[in-house]
């Protein structure tokens, strides 16, 4: 996975608190098997309303979503991050996400930047007074801007910064410690559970 | 020093604290079910990367399995490939798998504390968001996403940045009428769908003690409802009866020095919480959701409310396009509400008890003409018990239809789903907008609840019929 350092690109605002992940992806498209493909899921049912703003003309170029509060919430559905990404966003400016969905978005190279409520509010109004206004998410800087018009500053942790900037892989990461799981292992107690090992399980032997 | 039951079992689990970094926890248990498996295994493969414990990790199919005619090929043809897929995985890594058809398999959260995997003090963790439910036995357990998943079946680790912990103290009594699932609407009321979010949740006080551990079990279920990042009840010997002689309890000596260790899973008393609410049990009634999130919910006594009541211009906002996908008025009585489904299952209230609960309003009466219900089992275990004491044919009786095990309709991925429009009385944990099927009205209830309100034809309480 690539690093991100700056984005920059159309902004589209969707300003609704509690936006949950049914929303962002309905479970319809959770049967896939693949891990690209889910941009024409992207707010499937709120994009048969017209209004709707990923329905604006120059939508479609989308690269920062800017919401309300508590966005990506419910559903533990990484695949919500996934259709953000390959519907073109980079990014997510929200007042607040939700734990998991934020734990996701950084998994995935997708920069939650968390704002003010008023910062949330000017960066909307700025693009409600001229849509095509380029945004830039600055993720050294931890700045999101509208134009020339409005730059406000956003959270995101040291070590988020740093995940996203690199584009790590977290597996190679904590292997860098496999000494330590497995002094870990050999102390844990005897008398948590273990699983029976495949074979042992009650596989029917029809299909099924 | 003073410490919380959470601060407790998250110490014991941390294998490495680097520097700048988040401490690395250890995970006991790794839950895995067909639709947030597939592309973590994939990643595995391109990466030549093995499962390093399949030994504490198990499977089964839960979200995409049809609940009838499961004699036949899977007619979804993309279901079909997801459960292929888990199947060919979990032979590839010898990952235990409770398939279809089997006599363990279930919903996955609904599984692992009947097979005794759940244990006091343990890690658990699941690509699904309601693992937050093994937190009921003084565990914790909290969803993550694909990538996560990928993580934990390569290092059975996760770097996790540690979480506030807030406690939710139940004082008194659950009048009767009122259930775990009554109360747990009632928290989330109180919280807002984010005002859990950071925060692991303690539920303490007395009516938490009172539950039995299936109603512990829907209150941790709801906690990611309330933006909570896991919920955790404190073991005793309600704990311990639960466990004692399942198939993955420890035994004999070894259950002797669990037991010691797991009563040491408790709050110390002076330890202090980052933040604190309190629940008067008592004052609980029946709840019924109204709108489009788990915390917008009343009294089945009360009317559907007034969005210009709402306390800021979000929330008002919010109401006004609940009420209107819901296509509800303000000031209708809840018990006037007519309802085209009953939906009771799910891993929030598919367990025995909830369908004994259940059963109990529906003996000797009949679902109302034209009300689709439906009962879904919580897992081929709960079923088969089920049956054995006649629960089966006294739904059907009824009218009911009885389904076999699986998510079902929680989230529709299987074909039992509201058509646009209709409009249920559900006993699971999610009411967003299309949860149910595109177009589909749910309204969260209790499975009394559910029961008397199919037997009604719109929302009543036992106590109505």
């Amino acid at each position: 996975m690539s690093g991100v350092q700056r984005i920059a690109g159309r902004g589209v605002v969707v300003m609704r608190s509690d936006v949950d992940t049914d929303q962002i992806i309905p479970a319809a498209w959770l049967k896939r098997v693949e891990r690209t493909g889910f941009g024409a899921g992207l707010f499937e049912a709120w994009r048969k309303d017209p209004e709707f703003p990923l329905n604006q003309p120059g939508a479609d170029q989308g690269r920062v979503l800017i919401s309300g509060l508590n966005f990506g919430c419910g559903s533990s559905r990484e695949h919500a991050v996934w259709a953000l990404q390959d519907f073109g966003f980079a990014a997510v400016v929200a007042p607040s996400f939700a734990d998991i969905f934020r734990g996701n978005a950084i998994s995935a190279g997708l920069v939650p930047a968390r704002v003010t409520e008023h910062a949330a509010a000017r960066l909307a109004a700025a693009l409600a007074d001229a849509p095509d206004r380029p945004v830039v998410v600055d993720v050294a800087a931890r700045t999101v801007s509208v134009g020339q018009e409005v730059t406000e500053p956003f959270e995101l942790s040291d070590y988020a910064q740093w995940r996203l900037l690199e584009g790590l892989d977290d597996v190679g990461l904590t292997l860098r410690h496999e000494d330590e799981i497995a002094a870990f292992e050999a102390r844990r107690p005897g008398w948590l559970p273990v699983v029976a090992p495949a074979g042992t399980g009650d596989e029917p032997r029809s299909a099924g | 020093m003073a410490e919380r039951l959470f601060d407790k079992v998250w110490d014991r689990h941390v294998v490495a604290s680097p520097e700048g970094e988040p401490p690395l926890l250890y995970i006991d248990l790794h839950l895995v079910h067909e639709v947030t498996s597939p592309q973590a295994f994939e990643a595995l493969a391109l990466a030549g990367r093995a499962v390093r414990r399949p030994d504490l990790t198990i499977a089964t199919m839960d979200h995409d399995v049809p609940t009838i005619g499961l004699d036949k090929p899977i007619a979804d043809p993309l279901a079909a490939e997801q459960i292929a897929r888990l199947r060919a995985n979990c032979a590839e890594h010898g990952i235990t798998l409770h398939a279809l058809g089997s006599p363990q398999q279930g919903i996955v959260h609904v599984i692992g504390p009947q097979l005794g995997l759940t244990q006091p003090g343990m890690t658990v963790v699941c690509g699904d968001s309601h693992t937050s439910t093994h937190g009921a036995f003084g565990a914790l357990a909290f969803g993550i996403g694909t990538s996560e998943v990928e993580h934990v079946l390569a290092t059975q680790t996760l770097s996790q940045v540690k979480p506030r912990a807030m406690a939710v103290t139940v004082d008194g009594e659950l009048p009767a009428g009122c259930t775990a699932k009554d109360l747990v609407l009632g928290i989330i009321r109180d919280l807002g769908v984010g005002g859990g979010s950071g925060s692991v949740i303690e539920y303490r006080g007395a009516a938490i003690r009172a539950l039995s551990m299936e109603g512990r079990m829907t209150v941790c279920n709801m906690s990611i409802e309330g933006g909570a990042r896991a919920g955790m009840i404190a073991p005793d010997d309600t704990t311990f009866g639960y466990l004692e002689g399942r198939k993955h309890a420890p035994k004999g000596a070894a259950w002797e020095r669990a037991l010691d260790d797991w009563r040491s899973l408790v709050t110390d008393d002076g330890a202090e919480f980052d933040a604190e609410i309190r629940v008067d049990a008592g004052a609980l009634r029946p709840a019924v959701t109204w709108g489009t999130n788990p915390a917008q919910s009343v009294s089945i006594d009360d009317v559907v409310p007034e969005p210009a009541a709402a306390k800021t211009p979000a929330a008002r906002q919010a109401a006004e396009r609940a009420l209107t996908y819901m296509n509800l008025k303000p000031g209708t009585a809840i018990r006037d509400i007519p309802v085209d489904a009953v939906f009771i299952g799910s891993c929030t209230n598919g367990r025995l008890e909830d369908l004994r609960a259940a059963a109990d309003v529906v003996r000797g009466r009949t679902v109302r003409a034209g009300v689709r219900a439906l009962v879904v089992p919580g897992s081929a275990a709960v079923k088969a018990q089920a049956e054995e004491e006649g629960l089966d044919r006294l739904f059907t009786a009824a009218g009911f239809e009885w389904r076999s095990a699986g998510c079902s309709m929680c989230l529709g991925m299987n074909g039992d789903i509201l058509a646009p429009g209709e409009r249920s009385a559900s006993t699971s944990n999610r009411n967003f907008e299309g949860r149910q099927g595109p177009g589909g009205r749910t309204h969260l209830v209790s499975p009394a609840v559910a029961a008397a309100t199919a037997v009604a034809g719109h929302f009543a309480a036992p106590a109505d019929l």
